[in-house]
């Protein structure tokens, strides 16, 4: 399974055919306590670069774009009891959604994980 | 704040600096047929500060003020005692200097009178949450129809046909911006409102169904039966409430199943002052819905000491952090208005608003009672609240006009308020509060006693 890294600080699982979509530790950090997501409800169409979810702290609120062309599968169903998920596991059970694969050739154009570390080091 | 008038020194070097010869040369842009070339036609150019007042004073006088007259005008805005201490209280310079919180948590003081207040407004209506106040009743109406259809992602809206006519209006207007469908109907001259033909309408696109509690006639509709209607559907109720004080003496729309409940808070604190400005209420029944709500939350918290504390708990969805995505279109709370509902509402207490509804019920039944006893006049409502409608062989709208002359402001003729729907054209919406004397009464009944004979 590969991960995957946008400059818009989401993170991409791809397995197989479809992709898992959150956001990252470094994203999670700079927002603070997280007190709501809203996700997508399955069957929407996501192209890369637009609004696929929003994601509020107490004083923000941030949108989240698709990493790449798409349809929403399943939304996290856990973040909406529990949405400080996002700050305890940002990458791994406060994953936002699942998604379909459009154009596998999208995922060439983003980083991965030493370049992502690279580029938030940057910052 | 400080005004900087600038000298003609100023405005020449101003002109060198950019390059500009005159000031014609700035506004080259704009076509020569815009320009205004000399005075505005019918203004004076200018006048001492003395003869100003004095003009000002001669048109104040073809005012008929609520306190001049034998006053009996609702439909939304209504006349009652609002005590000195609030006047008082709000015009302390603390609370009147205090702008929209931008920096909140500097502004303890403010947070709290909002805390305090959204409380009030939550009990109130029956409700859970209650946001920091809003423009006014009308667009309040608005905000709530726009969060039903974030929630149910639905875009069909049922208005009932005795919602008033300026609320559905201001829906309507707004609904040409969002593309949701507007279901709306005429009021019809019962004495009971239509249920059965507000819930037929209700389908299952339908995103709420919003219902005016007591209704623009004055009627008191059964809220429960629409909310199980609504919710048997999956659409949301929303009510709406343009007299609070009502509430002292009826069941809150929030108890009764309404999902959202809105309305003006006019009544408690704020004057009728000529038309404003006025106070938006609004709350939700169910905490989950908390999060689709437009507008302003505080909430109370501890520090880092564990002292008392408040927070703007939630305001990401207004313009300031949204920007171009805020749901709320208007975003401003009506500070200084819900600082005297809040303040007047304290000093009614629990116990105080109750006494008040009942004053209130009273005096109106007294109205209803002596008006239906005037020839040509018949009660049309079986049960109201504090204003009722009567319907007058006539039209109530020459009639209201020509009690005016007799300084007797007789009510709101549904003439007025629906133009163009000549079948309710000898409705007449009379309101009674407080502030009615028995004598006020008289005066009314004879009055159209005489017109009428």
């Amino acid at each position: 399974m590969a991960r995957y890294f946008t400059d818009e600080h989401e993170w991409i699982d791809v397995d197989g055919d479809t992709a898992t979509v959150g956001i990252t530790d470094y994203a999670q950090g700079q927002l603070g306590d997280i007190v709501f997501v809203e996700l997508p409800g399955a069957g929407t169409a996501l192209s890369k670069g637009g609004d696929a979810a929003v994601v509020e702290s107490v004083k923000a609120a941030s949108d989240v774009y698709a990493p790449i062309d798409g349809e929403v599968t399943e939304g996290n169903s856990a973040l909406e009891d529990d949405p400080a998920l996002v700050n305890t596991a940002p990458e791994g059970d406060g994953w936002f959604f699942k998604m379909t694969i459009g154009d596998a050739s999208q995922l060439d154009g983003l980083m991965d994980e030493a370049a992502y570390k690279s580029f938030c080091d940057s910052l | 704040m400080r005004y900087l008038p600038l000298t003609d020194t100023d405005r020449l070097a101003m002109l060198a600096r950019i390059g500009a010869p005159d000031i014609d040369a700035l506004f080259a842009d704009v076509p020569e047929e815009a320009r205004l070339s000399g005075p505005i036609p019918g203004l004076p150019m200018h006048a001492s500060e003395m003869a100003v007042e004095k003009h000002m004073r001669q048109l104040s006088k073809k005012n008929l003020a609520a306190a001049d007259a034998a006053f009996f005008l609702g439909a939304g805005a209504y006349r009652h005692h609002v005590p000195a201490t609030v006047d008082h209280i709000i015009q302390r310079g603390e609370f009147l200097t205090a702008y929209t919180p931008y920096q909140p948590e500097i502004a303890q003081g403010t947070l709290q009178m909002l805390f305090e207040f959204q409380s009030q407004v939550a009990r109130l209506y029956g409700c859970a949450v209650a946001n920091a106040s809003m423009y006014d009743g009308s667009t309040a109406c608005w905000e709530a129809v726009a969060m039903a259809g974030r929630v149910t992602k639905r875009k069909r809206v049922v208005l009932s046909g005795a919602l008033h006519p300026h609320y559905a209006e201001v829906v309507r207007t707004m609904a040409k911006f969002t593309e949701d469908e507007i279901a709306g109907a005429s009021p019809a001259l019962q004495s009971q409102p239509d249920n059965a033909g507000l819930i037929a309408r209700i389908d299952d696109q339908t995103s709420c169904v919003v219902v005016q509690y007591p209704d623009i006639l004055g009627r008191i509709p059964d809220l429960a039966e629409i909310a199980e209607a609504a919710h048997a559907k999956g659409a949301l109720l929303i009510a709406v409430n343009t007299e609070p004080v009502a509430l002292g003496a009826i069941k809150s729309p929030g108890e009764l199943g309404a999902d959202i409940v809105v309305g003006e808070g006019q009544s408690i604190g704020v004057g009728l002052q000529f038309g404003g400005p006025y106070l938006g209420l609004f709350a939700v029944r169910d905490p989950k819905h908390v999060r689709q709500m437009p507008g302003r939350l505080c909430g109370e918290t501890v520090d880092a000491e564990g002292k008392r504390g408040f927070v703007l708990t939630l305001s990401t969805r207004e313009q300031h952090i949204r920007r171009e995505k805020a749901t709320s279109n208007i975003c401003t709370n009506s500070g200084l208005c819900a600082l005297a509902f809040s303040v007047h509402m304290t000093l009614l207490g629990e116990k105080g608003l109750r006494q008040l509804a009942a004053e209130n019920h009273r005096l109106a039944c007294a109205a209803a009672d002596r008006l239906a006893k005037v020839p040509g006049v018949k009660l049309l409502n079986d049960s109201f609240f504090n204003e009722f409608t009567v319907l007058i062989d006539g039209d109530a709208r020459a009639i209201v006009r020509q009690l005016t002359e007799q300084n007797v402001l007789a009510g709101v003729s549904l003439g007025r308020l629906f133009p163009g729907h000549s079948e309710l054209a000898n409705g007449l919406l009379v309101a009674v509060t407080e502030t009615t004397t028995e004598e006020d009464i008289e005066t009314l009944a004879s009055a159209l006693e005489e017109v009428l004979a």
